[in-house]
């Protein structure tokens, strides 16, 4: 193993490893509110909402995040969507992790025991009054973990944009194998980059987690 | 505006899932200040009857009056809210289950809804929640959450968030259906209090001596019908119909 050539590139794969970074905060981002967006709809009380959320799941857990990419990447020009590389990758998987962030935000709120909502709207609580002051607040502290899972498989998920070329950690590591001919190091570096990324997000989990239960 | 007498006045109340009749065309009426226990086996429509009094249920058919207003007004969906909303905070509920909410300590728990709905402040707020906690008996625990609670002390919270609306109704689910055994009292005595403040009262029980000791009358339900109705001495102890005498043969160890 070749370790002075990985320690000679890794500053350039740590570089690599920031744009892994802003692609996974801007994705979760974007799959938050999707998520949020899509749970609201399949718990609405208009059938029509409920099938574009279940419409909107079903679609896009049911095809590959590299098909969903390439559709809009390569696609997108051809009915006038034009994106950099970027913003597609970000788009792209930040839709498709929205789709997870639904059943997993969804799940936490039907957790919640029906006598919770019962109890408040018979003090007079509207619907409304009842999800924001008594379901959410339990229900957001169930979500942690699940979402902080969701989170764990968008990070690797964004290795997928390397087949868009965006310079990120795999699509750098492709690019160096291509110059050194050492796969072996170059995809172990990237590797153990991605591991520190997903090892300090579960540690901020965890945290989050412990932080927000009820004592 | 109607030939409305009495304070809650349940009229022809029917509810049926499908083909299936919870409820067959029941009558009620309770005064200001009455107490009335519905008994009954599982199954037999008490707790639906009494959920379909603040609408947490639906009736099928009926309606339901407090104070001269009608409860289930048939009415467009967001009025319908407003109204129902409204009407709720004049009816307490009590439920077998507590339901207190978990991420509130006790005096949130009583304070939420008077802070929401009737915009106190936080002086007026706090007042509120030591009355209310002290008459359940729980100042003391005023700034626990519900999960360092025992049932009889979730309960007796529940109680006192419930009064902290002000309601004109109180009903009471199986409030002690759910305690263990040696917890059971300590609720019934708030009930109890309640009662001599001359609250008005609509409790679905199993304990008889309880519903005999507090009780102006006692409804007697089977299969969706009131098969008996009465003042506690007459419903327990010189019952008239034999589904009342076998259902109390049953359940009767304690009153005599």
């Amino acid at each position: 193993m070749d370790i002075d050539l990985m320690m000679r590139v890794y500053p350039f794969f740590l570089d690599a490893a920031w744009v892994t970074i802003q692609l996974s905060l801007l994705t979760a981002l974007l799959g938050l509110t999707c998520g949020t967006l899509g749970a609201a709809a399949r718990l609405s009380r208009l059938a029509v909402l409920r099938f574009l959320g279940a419409a909107y799941v079903s679609l896009f857990r049911g095809t590959p995040a590299l098909i969903q990419l390439f559709i809009l990447y390569f696609g997108g020009p051809q009915i006038g969507i034009q994106l950099d590389a970027f913003e597609a990758g970000v788009i792209g998987l930040g839709i498709n992790a929205g789709a997870y962030m639904t059943e997993t935000i969804r799940g936490a709120i039907i957790s919640i025991d029906k006598g919770q909502r019962e109890a408040a709207r018979t003090l007079g609580l509207s619907q409304w009054q009842a999800t924001y002051k008594v379901i959410l607040p339990q229900a957001a502290r169930l979500m942690v973990r699940p979402l902080g899972v969701n989170m764990n498989m968008l990070i690797k998920a964004t290795a997928l944009v390397a087949a868009i070329s965006v310079v990120e950690l795999t699509y750098t590591a492709q690019r160096y194998i291509g110059s050194t001919y050492k796969p072996f190091e170059m995809f172990l570096l990237a590797g153990l980059l991605y591991m520190i990324i997903i090892y300090v997000t579960g540690r901020a989990v965890a945290w989050l987690d412990r932080k927000v239960q009820i004592t | 505006m109607t030939d409305q007498s009495h304070f809650v006045e349940i009229r022809h109340a029917q509810k049926s899932y499908g083909t299936l009749e919870v409820l067959k065309d029941i009558s009620l009426n309770v005064e200001r200040g009455q107490i009335v226990a519905i008994i009954g086996p599982s199954g037999s429509g008490k707790s639906t009857l009494l959920r379909a009094i603040n609408d947490l249920d639906s009736l099928t058919g009926g309606e339901v009056w407090l104070d001269g207003v009608q409860v289930n007004k048939d009415l467009p969906h967001r009025q319908y809210e407003k109204h129902i909303n409204a009407m709720r905070q004049d009816i307490g509920m009590v439920f077998q289950h507590f339901n207190l909410f978990p991420h509130l300590t006790a005096r949130e728990n009583v304070v939420m809804a008077p802070k929401m709905l009737k915009g106190l402040s936080k002086e007026a707020a706090d007042k509120l929640a030591e009355e209310q906690l002290e008459k359940v008996g729980m100042l003391d625990r005023i700034d626990y959450y519900p999960s360092r609670l025992s049932g009889g002390q979730k309960q007796r919270v529940a109680i006192a968030r419930a009064l902290a609306m002000k309601p004109k109704l109180m009903l009471f689910d199986e409030a002690t259906s759910a305690l263990d055994p040696e917890l059971v009292d300590e609720v019934n005595m708030v009930m109890k209090k309640l009662a001599e403040e001359h609250m008005t009262m609509i409790i679905v029980t199993h304990e008889m001596d309880f519903a005999a000791s507090v009780c102006d009358r006692v409804l007697f339900m089977d299969q969706g019908v009131v098969v008996e109705e009465g003042p506690p001495e007459i419903v327990f102890r010189k019952p008239t119909k034999d589904r009342t005498r076998e259902f109390l043969r049953k359940h009767l160890a304690g009153v005599a």
